[in-house]
């Protein structure tokens, strides 16, 4: 009954059915948001069960559209990690939304939940997809399904960013990723994900491959590699908990963690290294990780600063696909998980200190530790991770990939993952050191936060603590992805 | 189903149904255009179209089953007589015209009775029922004079269709004279390029003129023929550069008749045009066909695509920027058929079919805006979602789907259209397909902002409530819009068909 094909069909029909349910009973807001919390229990309940089986890559094939082309699922330890990964914040974000909504009485309440479980099962589909189409129809479907939350405000300034977030991913996405997609299927005669790489093994000339390769990095713009990225400032517009969704569970995860696999399964490590543009490629990745940190640093609106944040740290996945060394890529694996939860931290705090405060900017923010000190230890936790300290979790992809760098024999941009580091000290740090060292009394809160948005921030702080003992695990589960053994790499 | 269908005809229909199919819409329409109600005459255009859309069932078995089916007129047989010939080709947008013209029968009736005048309605649906059975007609006939009649048939129908907009808007009467004028023109190029044909070869069944020009080769005749033909055929097509009748028919039309022809008249002609390139002349063997594919058809097909897109973009009424879209779709079949290849041609037979299904909604939406606002400008869209969420839904996906966004059957169309030109490794194309799909996600995006993001209509200072067009505008919109996303999850029958249609004609050489 529970077979692996029902639980891959799950992972999808959960959220759907969520959704129906959610729309359905949108005059109940008690039973609505009870059944987007038991829907995302039970998915991750699901996902952990296709964690376990991903080694035995069980497939599905949902419809065949024509002959050769068909939506399939196919199971693998990167997508049943990104599900986990997306499944495990979902709940944590509801959880939140709940809180946040009601807190700051937003509007169309109902529409806002809909639209998330629609986001979260086509999320579930990228990363569950088996081949390049599959991966695309739902990578078009998680634009058109997050459009209603970035526009949730509804006014001139909502519809711009709403405007420019379609506008560029839409456009992006026809434009280039569904000829680089076509083009494959015409290269390969077919889009399958295939370990080592489907162009590869079908001794695609390294020329075109190139040419492929830069088509996906800026087909795929959901990953805001620079100069792609202007739709992920433009959509803050969107309440908080959305901007969480966007940045830490779905849409920039599943840009990067698209660009993962199609690195991992179209391309294949060796063949990155050995195509022209993947050098380019890097070095545009490392130049968005500087210059995006740089930005952040003259932002004092806390949203945009951690929006420019996100493009720095997921240039980090880019970069560690275009070394072509499967020790970045597992270093990217990571960055993917780990900083979902530093970077959910930080979003969920900034939309606590609103709902309490109604601060946006983070020179308004001095003293509030004193107030809400709770959250503002949750928000050094997730800082300290992001920035790669230990013991926290994102410490570890930042050294996979600077020994893959190393190895790659790209040692200069290492020099870019440190400078990196060293502004995000700068730019994250100031809040909680105004926060804790100013007198409390610069500041009165209106009303204490409510428990709902206090919670799941400490409860994602706790988590970044966790992942950095879980790393022994998590590295021998996506070894076998990069065809690594167990003595390359960083030991540990 | 099928074969249920056919068991339960009489055997005579049956055996008849080639010429049936066009002779009944043909006989009702004067008893349409006598009867002094309009409502009456409605119903004898249902009557008309349920028997069109059953013989095209019948026709779907017996090709099915047999190949190819020949149907003499009056047991005359060719090359002296009329001959009927239906094939995978045609076969296709017969099926097409039948649906959407049983699907715009049921939409005919509120939206006409809010345009047109009741005394005009029988002469209205009389004028329907010609350009119905001239349509059907073109698609069915093997002989190459018998396709001028026909074509002159629809087209002197479409041009009285035209003008009736005139109720509305005024403007229709100078579209109808304009396309009168131009659609002379390209009957008159075509019924020359017929008689070359008929000096070089002596007959005028198509299959014949085809055997015929395979013994003797080509001459002048037969190459100025072929020009002609083009020129004319491709006239109708809305082919770029002749496309300029098409962006104000359009817009002044009763929205009823823009749906039926924007879905059925310039495939019909761009099927004869195909069914003359391959049907005739034997594109491998004539070097100057082999020139018209790259230089007549791709490459003006890519050009028209990128200039009718661009133009579509800076339209301020929704009809003529579908309008101009839909020149610039046509360069997506121009382009496939300039392919050459049995690929190119599959991806511009299942683009036909699908540009129908896509634009039929879009009109069919756009006229049920109609019914309750006047829809002259995109502002005049505003706030729609919200007033008349049904036909907003249609043309979103609709919309979406001639964009090329998954989940819809535009999706498909570029997927095999891009195979099909990388397979001939023009890159080239490959970029202005997704320019002009960019260009297209521009100009539909501008009305899916309007229709979305803007506040409400307001009457008398009070935002409208929703509202909602009858059911029978309801019913086929919805269907076909269901239709965009229904033929992408189960693409198989349409493309089968494409490229069964495609291997037939072209493995004939």
């Amino acid at each position: 009954m529970y077979s692996p094909e029902v639980s891959l069909a799950l992972a999808l029909a959960i959220p759907a059915f969520g959704g129906a349910l959610v729309a359905l009973l949108g005059s109940r807001p008690n039973v609505r948001e009870a059944v987007t919390l038991i829907a995302g229990v039970l998915l991750v309940f699901n996902v952990a069960h296709l964690v376990e089986i991903a080694h035995s890559n069980p497939t599905l094939t949902l419809a065949t559209l024509a002959p050769g082309l068909e939506l399939t699922f196919k199971l693998e330890p990167l997508g049943a990690l990104f599900a986990a990964v997306a499944s495990g914040l979902w709940v944590v974000n509801s959880l939140y939304s709940i809180g946040y909504m009601r807190g700051n009485k937003e509007k169309n309440q109902t529409r806002f939940y809909v639209s998330f479980c629609i986001a979260i099962m086509s999320a579930m589909g990228v990363a569950l997809s088996g081949n390049l189409l599959t991966l695309f129809v739902f990578y078009e479907v998680l634009t058109l399904s997050t459009f209603p939350l970035v526009t949730h405000k509804g006014d001139a300034k909502a519809k711009r960013g709403g405007r420019i977030y379609l506008t560029i991913l839409l456009g992006t996405s026809i434009g280039l990723l569904l000829p680089a997609v076509i083009a494959t299927h015409f290269l390969a005669g077919s889009t399958d994900f295939v370990a080592g790489g489907l162009l590869a093994l079908n001794d695609v000339t390294p020329a075109i491959a190139g040419v492929l390769l830069v088509m996906f990095a800026f087909g795929i713009g959901k990953a805001a590699l620079m100069p792609i990225h202007p739709w992920l400032p433009n959509a803050m517009v969107a309440p908080t908990p959305v901007s969480a969704f966007l940045h830490a569970v779905a849409v920039v995860k599943a840009g990067v963690f698209s660009i993962l696999k199609v690195g991992t399964y179209i391309f294949g490590p060796a063949m990155i290294a050995a195509v022209p543009t993947s050098e380019p490629l890097a070095w545009i990745a490392g130049i968005s990780i500087v210059l995006a940190s740089v930005i952040a640093l003259t932002k004092d609106n806390l949203k945009e600063r951690l929006a420019f944040s996100t493009i720095s740290q997921l240039s980090y996945v880019t970069l560690a696909v275009m070394l072509g060394s499967p020790l970045a890529l597992l270093g990217g694996a990571l960055q993917i998980v780990m900083h979902a939860w530093g970077k959910i931290t930080l979003f969920m705090s900034a939309g606590a200190i609103y709902t309490a405060t109604k601060f946006t900017n983070v020179s308004q923010m001095r003293g509030l530790g004193h107030h809400m000190p709770w959250l503002f230890i949750a928000y050094t936790l997730g800082a300290l991770s992001i920035i790669g300290l230990p013991p926290l979790g994102g410490a570890w992809p930042k050294l996979f990939l600077i020994q893959g760098a190393w190895d790659a024999g790209h040692g200069i941009l290492i020099i870019a993952l440190i400078a990196s580091s060293l502004l995000n000290v700068a730019y994250l740090l100031p809040l909680p050191i105004k926060g804790f060292f100013e007198p409390a009394e610069t500041v009165a809160l209106k009303k204490p936060a409510p428990m709902m948005v206090i919670l799941p921030p400490v409860i994602t702080a706790a988590g970044v603590l966790i992942l950095f003992f879980l790393i022994g695990p998590l590295r021998d589960y996506l070894m076998p992805v990069f065809e690594l053994t167990p003595s390359a790499g960083v030991s540990l | 189903m099928i074969d249920l269908i056919a068991s339960l005809t009489p055997d005579a229909i049956v055996r008849h149904a080639p010429v049936l199919i066009v002779a009944l819409p043909l006989i009702l329409a004067p008893i349409a255009a006598i009867i002094p109600s309009g409502r009456a005459a409605w119903s004898i255009s249902l009557i008309a179209a349920l028997f069109v859309g059953w013989m095209a069932l019948i026709l779907f078995g017996q090709v099915a089953e047999h190949g190819v089916i020949e149907y003499a007129m009056g047991g005359w047989q060719a090359p002296l007589g009329i001959v009927y010939r239906v094939d995978a080709l045609n076969l296709q947008v017969l099926a097409l015209i039948g649906t959407i013209g049983l699907l715009c029968v049921f939409y005919a009736l509120p939206t006409v009775s809010d345009e047109i005048d009741g005394k005009q309605q029988p002469l209205f649906y009389s004028a329907f029922l010609i350009c119905f059975a001239g349509l059907l007609g073109v698609t069915i006939t093997g002989d190459a004079f018998n396709v001028f009649v026909f074509v002159e048939i629809s087209s002197l129908a479409t041009y009285a269709l035209i003008a009736m907009g005139a109720g509305k808007d005024r403007r229709a009467l100078t579209a109808s004279y304009n396309y009168l004028v131009l659609g002379t023109i390209g009957a008159t190029f075509f019924v020359i390029g017929v008689g070359f044909l008929y000096m070089a070869t002596g007959t005028l069944n198509m299959a014949d003129m085809a055997s015929i020009l395979a013994e003797n080769g080509h001459n002048r005749v037969t190459q100025a023929a072929f020009a002609f033909i083009v020129v004319g055929l491709g006239l109708k097509a809305a082919m770029f550069p002749l496309h300029v009748w098409l962006p104000n028919a359009y817009a002044t039309a009763p929205s009823f008749v823009t749906a039926f022809l924007a879905s059925t008249a310039t495939k019909v002609a761009f099927y004869a045009l195909i069914r003359f390139i391959y049907g005739v002349y034997h594109p491998e063997g004539a070097g100057f066909v082999m020139m018209a594919f790259t230089w007549v058809f791709a490459v003006v097909g890519v050009i028209g695509m990128l200039f009718a897109s661009l133009q579509a973009v800076f339209q301020t009424d929704p009809r003529r920027l579908l309008a101009y879209s839909s020149v610039a779709q046509v360069g997506y079949m121009m382009l496939g058929l300039g392919l050459g290849n049995v690929a190119g041609l599959a991806a511009a037979l299942l683009h036909l079919v699908n540009h129908a299904i896509m634009k039929g909604t879009l009109f069919m939406a756009l006229g049920a805006f109609g019914l309750k606002f006047g829809i002259r400008r995109i502002s005049d869209l505003n706030g729609l979602g919200r007033t008349m969420p049904a036909a907003a839904i249609a043309f979103t996906v609709a919309g979406i789907s001639l964009v090329g966004v998954p989940l819809t059957i535009g999706f498909t169309s570029k997927w095999y259209l891009i195979l099909a030109v990388l397979e001939r490794g023009w890159w080239w194309a490959v970029a202005a397909v997704i320019i002009s799909s960019l260009l297209a996600l521009a100009y539909i995006a501008r009305m899916l902002a309007a229709i979305w993001m803007e506040e409400a209509p307001k009457r008398d200072g009070k935002p409208v409530q929703s509202t909602r067009a009858p059911w029978m505008v309801l019913a086929p919109m919805s269907l076909l819009a269901f239709a965009n996303v229904y033929f992408f999850f189960n693409a198989d029958p349409l493309v089968s068909l494409a490229q069964r249609a495609a291997a037939a004609v072209m493995v004939g050489h």
